[in-house]
């Protein structure tokens, strides 16, 4: 494999995946793909199947049907979803760190700096907020300096202007290492400046795109309802015109009763 | 004989002291992962199989601990199926099993009219009688337990805090997952003697327990488990010495008291300092 070739394919490439739980299809259908510097996100309602897609495309679970390829020699790091440690279990942000497997010396520290948390190191894992554990998630997640990250709902517990934060961190981490991001989220309005392509399902594919194109699909105003997606349209572009309160349309020109 | 009678208390003596001492040793660790796991009842359900193994060992004449061990790796294995594959919650499971397994231990043990068998030193342990056997496998069975649960002591706990993570990094989660089962089965076997059948789950949560206040790693919690451990192993054996209780019940009373005095203590000190 020369090195043209190599850069050009996916990191990881999920063609036609249908998982299923015995007899009960989990996702089907689905095509997904993730390149160097590109942050795909996933969306879709609760029981989507979201998370058993970041399963699929990490190699956790085998789909029943299609393909789910990882580059060869790829690294990825993985975030997953709502996870907490037993308040049993002493355990403090450097050890959770060095559960990931032996690094040299200062690599938890770096990666604890590139999160912006490095001061909480020797702190019980129970005593940070939910800002700060998802970034020791995230920086556990860097630690095997990956090629892919793979982020399950990462701004979860996390309050708003926080968010708005840790995704502006992903994207300024993808900026800076080059790597592909695969990220589940909720809220399409908040990742929307930072990603490249959105994938949104529904156990089956809706839609995918660039957000732009996602957030004004019918198959997706379907799934979120028209007050989502209209508040995403005013979020973020002004083409033309805007939906009111009232679903009345607005023009650019016109007078912003929307405020009023 | 007479002479003789202070050589052989010294002696059960000093093999209750070493048999107690050699469990906790085992317990502390084990028991931390027991207790970080939540897995107590599971423990509990592995410890009341050993009756059927008793019943086992009797029928074919073979070691009783081998019997138990046997049975107890066969129900450890079971669970872990049953976990996956049945849809009820793993507390009814165990639920079950537990006192279903214990019903048919005392029912097989029944059968077994002919042979002289202590039933009540079975199940509260009979650290009093132990022989030089049990004390080899106890310490044979705990350093082969110990030297696993080091070995692989990253790996388990990165599979313990989460399953898909350590995964995803690499930790063959499942061959972990089935070398600690396999290592409580040998631990359950093995301090049956001390404790008792009823009374194993307890050796391995209330030491545990009682250290986690006071530790701030892993590594700190299984160490101060096993201190704990030889503390209620010492204060028990005094105990039963002087007042002439049985063993396995003071030893795991005397567990209780240390993990009511340092609890106390510590919600004590919480609340003067407005925490």
């Amino acid at each position: 494999m020369d090195q043209f070739t190599r850069a050009g394919e996916p990191i990881v490439e999920l063609s036609g995946v249908e998982v299923r739980a015995g007899n009960r299809v989990l996702v089907t259908g689905i095509d997904l793909s993730v390149s160097d510097g590109e942050i795909v996100t996933l969306i879709g309602p609760n029981g989507a199947g979201k998370t058993t897609l970041i399963r699929a495309a990490l190699g956790l679970v085998r789909p029943s049907a299609g393909t789910s390829r990882r580059r060869t020699g790829a690294r990825i790091g993985y975030m997953p979803q709502r996870l907490t440690i037993d308040r049993n279990m002493p355990l403090t942000v450097r050890r959770f760190l060095g559960l990931a497997g032996t690094f040299e010396p200062g690599k938890r520290k770096q990666v604890l700096e590139e999160t912006g948390i490095a001061g909480i190191i020797d702190n019980p894992v129970h005593d940070i907020s939910g800002g700060e554990w998802q970034r020791t998630l995230l920086a556990r997640a860097l630690l095997s300096e990956p090629d892919l990250l793979v982020l399950d709902e990462p701004a979860q517990a996390v309050d708003l202007t926080g968010q708005a934060e840790l995704y502006r961190l992903i994207g300024e981490i993808r900026d800076r290492r080059r790597c592909g991001v695969l990220m589940v989220s909720h809220d399409l309005h908040l990742v929307m400046s930072s990603t490249d392509q959105v994938v949104c399902i529904n156990t089956h594919l809706c839609c995918a795109g660039t957000p732009d194109t996602v957030s004004r699909d019918p198959s997706y105003v379907a799934l979120f309802g028209e007050s989502v997606a209209e508040t995403m349209a005013l979020y973020h572009h002004n083409h033309g015109h805007t939906h009111g309160v009232d679903g009345s349309i607005v023009h650019e020109h016109g007078h912003e009763r929307r405020h009023g | 004989m007479n002479t003789d009678t202070n050589v052989v208390m010294d002696d059960f003596l000093v093999r209750a002291v070493l048999a107690g001492m050699g469990v906790a040793a085992v317990t502390g660790p084990l028991g931390s992962f027991v207790v970080w796991r939540r897995m107590s009842f599971f423990g509990d359900t592995l410890a009341h199989s050993a009756l059927l193994g008793v019943a086992l060992g009797l029928l074919l004449g073979i070691d009783l601990t081998v019997g138990v061990l046997a049975v107890a790796v066969v129900a450890a294995i079971l669970l872990l199926g049953i976990e996956r594959r049945t849809g009820l919650a793993m507390d009814t499971v165990l639920g079950i099993l537990s006192h279903g397994t214990l019903a048919l231990g005392l029912v097989a043990v029944a059968f077994m009219e002919r042979v002289r068998f202590d039933l009540m030193g079975f199940l509260f342990g009979d650290i009093f009688a132990v022989t030089t056997a049990d004390i080899a496998w106890i310490y044979g069975g705990g350093a082969l337990v110990l030297a696993l649960i080091a070995y692989l002591w990253r790996l388990l706990l990165s599979a313990t805090v989460h399953a898909d993570l350590a995964r995803a990094e690499g930790v063959p989660v499942d061959r972990v997952n089935l070398v600690f089962l396999l290592c409580l089965a040998l631990v359950v076997a093995t301090a049956m003697k001390v404790v008792g059948i009823l009374l194993v789950a307890a050796m391995l949560i209330i030491p545990a327990a009682t250290a986690r206040p006071y530790s701030r790693t892993p590594e700190r919690m299984a160490v101060f488990a096993v201190i704990i451990g030889w503390l209620s192993v010492a204060g028990g054996l005094g105990l039963s010495f002087a007042a002439d209780t049985p063993g396995g019940p003071s030893i795991i009373s005397f567990g209780l008291l240390l993990f009511a005095l340092t609890t106390g203590l510590m919600t004590l000190r919480q609340r003067r300092s407005g925490g």
